[in-house]
């Protein structure tokens, strides 16, 4: 069953045509790596399903009901969270209230929940510091306890791994792997290491198209992606 | 002690301090202080909605004066009893911020400034306007016999003293008590990043509909008191003077912190005190002040404090 489709989905920004009739479908209990060159439209086409950016055409459904007119809020409410690409978090609050209003929000238990986010992520030792103090890479993990922290059905993850060492890389593969299958996973990624760590299948865009689609050996061996973005060497 | 009790502790000790200078002062500094806690319950009004959702409006006399004029035309013209009058006061602060927060809300950032100073003018000129009823420029005396409440003389400065101490102190409890509710910490959080506390699931719009109603409230709560106490309503309270005075307090004070209005008020009233027993030009002084404390104290006095001493001020 699929928990997250599109149907004809496309943005125009004044006659630049960023993403353009995209058909997706995404099972549950998935992880799906988004990839494409830069200026693929990637970040466009979530900020779409998570109702940041409103579509100029087609609709978008999750868990079989259409949501195409709610605003992102609300598309949060329903098991959505998002990630941002560049890094944003209350950078003036503790990591502890960061995670805590992501928390509450679900009317969770915080004094539990936020330590165990935290702890997912290997921050709970900074617990108190101030957001804004944590190294780059601090900050991003800082945003994947928090999306973590919302127990979304479905987490979409904005260039997650930007930034991070290759130690917080490989520990970041194992955290996304142990999410699945309760929640479905759609990583924007570029890090290709990463995305055939932990990706069950793979959908690439290409000037706001879906260019290919299909399990990390398929990608790998098709042709067209490796024109468009992977490379021959 | 925990940061929820510190906090009640301090906030519990300020208010029991004003009690007690009560007895204490001599009878000008009395009178001062009366009007600088009804003042400072503006600021606190004006607070909840620039210094914790990072909303920066420019036409709060607007609010100031619909609960004055609430209540002050309740009293001239149904002949309400003081009690009555006052929440007439305070329901017409209530109902107006509903509608400009409505309507100002669907703007950000400089907009919402421009659009709060124009609703805000635009109540001056209405109140002039009706000047049959409202007495215009003039504005109009609340007689000590219309401030008799439950008995009680408003007009007698000790009995004056202690409804301002009750307005503050109410006023005070309920911003601390707010700030600690999730109500409050979303607020913290949209001020620190809208984008973020959306993608959080929270309703920002809704939670600042509610920012702006709870301030607008409060500060129509200090303008009926402002009125009842002190037994006059006029058309200058809505003027533009009234809209900047809380920002002043709240910037020289500290703002999102509790006790920046309270502090800011103080520091303000007798910084004119004194300064214009000497010159005329104590605005320049004032201004002056306020621009080297936005150089070396930028949070404020009361945010200098949380930043260097107390770290747990809410």
């Amino acid at each position: 069953m699929s928990l997250l489709s599109t149907k004809s989905l496309g943005k125009s920004f004044a006659g630049l045509r960023a993403v353009h009739d995209v058909d997706f479908d995404l099972p549950q209990g998935e992880v799906r790596a988004l990839i494409g060159p830069n200026g693929a439209g990637k970040t466009t086409f979530v900020g779409m399903l998570c109702g940041r950016i409103p579509p100029s055409e087609g609709k978008v459904s999750f868990d079989g009901k259409d949501i195409s007119a709610q605003p992102a809020h609300a598309r949060i409410r329903l098991g959505m969270a998002y990630t941002f690409q560049i890094t944003s978090i209350f950078a003036r609050l503790s990591l502890h209230e960061n995670v805590a209003l992501a928390v509450r929000r679900r009317g969770g238990n915080v004094a539990r929940d936020v330590a165990d986010a935290l702890e997912r992520v290997g921050l709970l030792q900074h617990a108190e510091a101030l957001a804004g103090d944590l190294s780059y890479g601090h900050q991003r993990l800082l945003e994947i306890a928090m999306g973590l922290a919302q127990n979304p059905r479905l987490l979409i993850l904005d260039e997650p791994t930007q930034g991070l060492s290759e130690s917080e890389v490989e520990s970041f593969n194992a955290l996304i792997r142990s999410l699945v299958p309760a929640t479905t996973v759609l990583l924007i990624e570029h890090n290709m290491k990463v995305v055939m760590a932990c990706a069950d299948s793979i959908t690439v865009l290409n000037f706001g198209e879906i260019l290919a689609q299909g399990t990390p050996a398929e990608i790998r061996a098709n042709k067209a992606v490796q024109a468009a973005y992977l490379g021959t060497s | 002690m925990s940061v929820t009790t510190k906090s009640l502790a301090l906030h519990l000790g300020l208010i029991a301090a004003l009690f007690a200078l009560q007895f204490l002062l001599p009878a000008y500094h009395h009178g001062n202080l009366a009007r600088i806690m009804v003042l400072a319950t503006y600021a606190i009004g004006f607070n909840m909605l620039f210094g914790y959702t990072g909303l920066l409006s420019l036409g709060h006399a607007m609010f100031f004066a619909a609960g004055m004029y609430g209540m002050g035309l309740a009293i001239r013209h149904l002949g309400a009893n003081p009690m009555p009058a006052l929440l007439a006061g305070i329901a017409a602060g209530a109902a107006l911020s509903a509608i400009v927060g409505a309507l100002a809300l669907r703007t950000a950032g400089v907009a919402f400034m421009i659009v709060t100073l124009m609703f805000a003018q635009a109540g001056y000129l209405i109140i002039l306007y009706f000047g049959e009823y409202t007495r215009g420029d003039e504005g109009f005396v609340i007689q000590q016999a219309q401030r008799i409440l439950w008995g009680i003389d408003l007009s007698q400065p000790t009995q004056r003293y202690f409804a301002a101490l009750i307005l503050f102190g109410t006023s005070l409890l309920i911003s601390l008590w707010v700030m600690q509710r999730p109500f409050g910490k979303v607020l913290i959080a949209i001020r620190e990043n809208e984008d973020r506390a959306q993608m959080l699931g929270y309703d920002v719009y809704r939670h600042k509909l509610g920012a702006v109603m709870l301030s607008g409230t409060i500060s129509a709560a200090a303008g009926a008191s402002y009125g009842l106490l002190f037994g006059y309503v006029g058309a200058s309270f809505a003027g533009v003077q009234y809209s900047i005075l809380p920002l002043l307090w709240v910037l020289l004070g500290g703002a999102g912190t509790l006790i920046g209005p309270f502090i800011g008020a103080l520091f303000t009233f007798y910084l004119i005190d004194i300064t214009s027993g000497f010159t005329t030009a104590y605005m320049l002084v004032v201004g002056v002040v306020l621009i080297v404390l936005t150089l070396f104290a930028r949070q404020g006095i009361g945010g200098e404090i949380r930043a260097r001493l107390f770290r747990w001020l809410p």
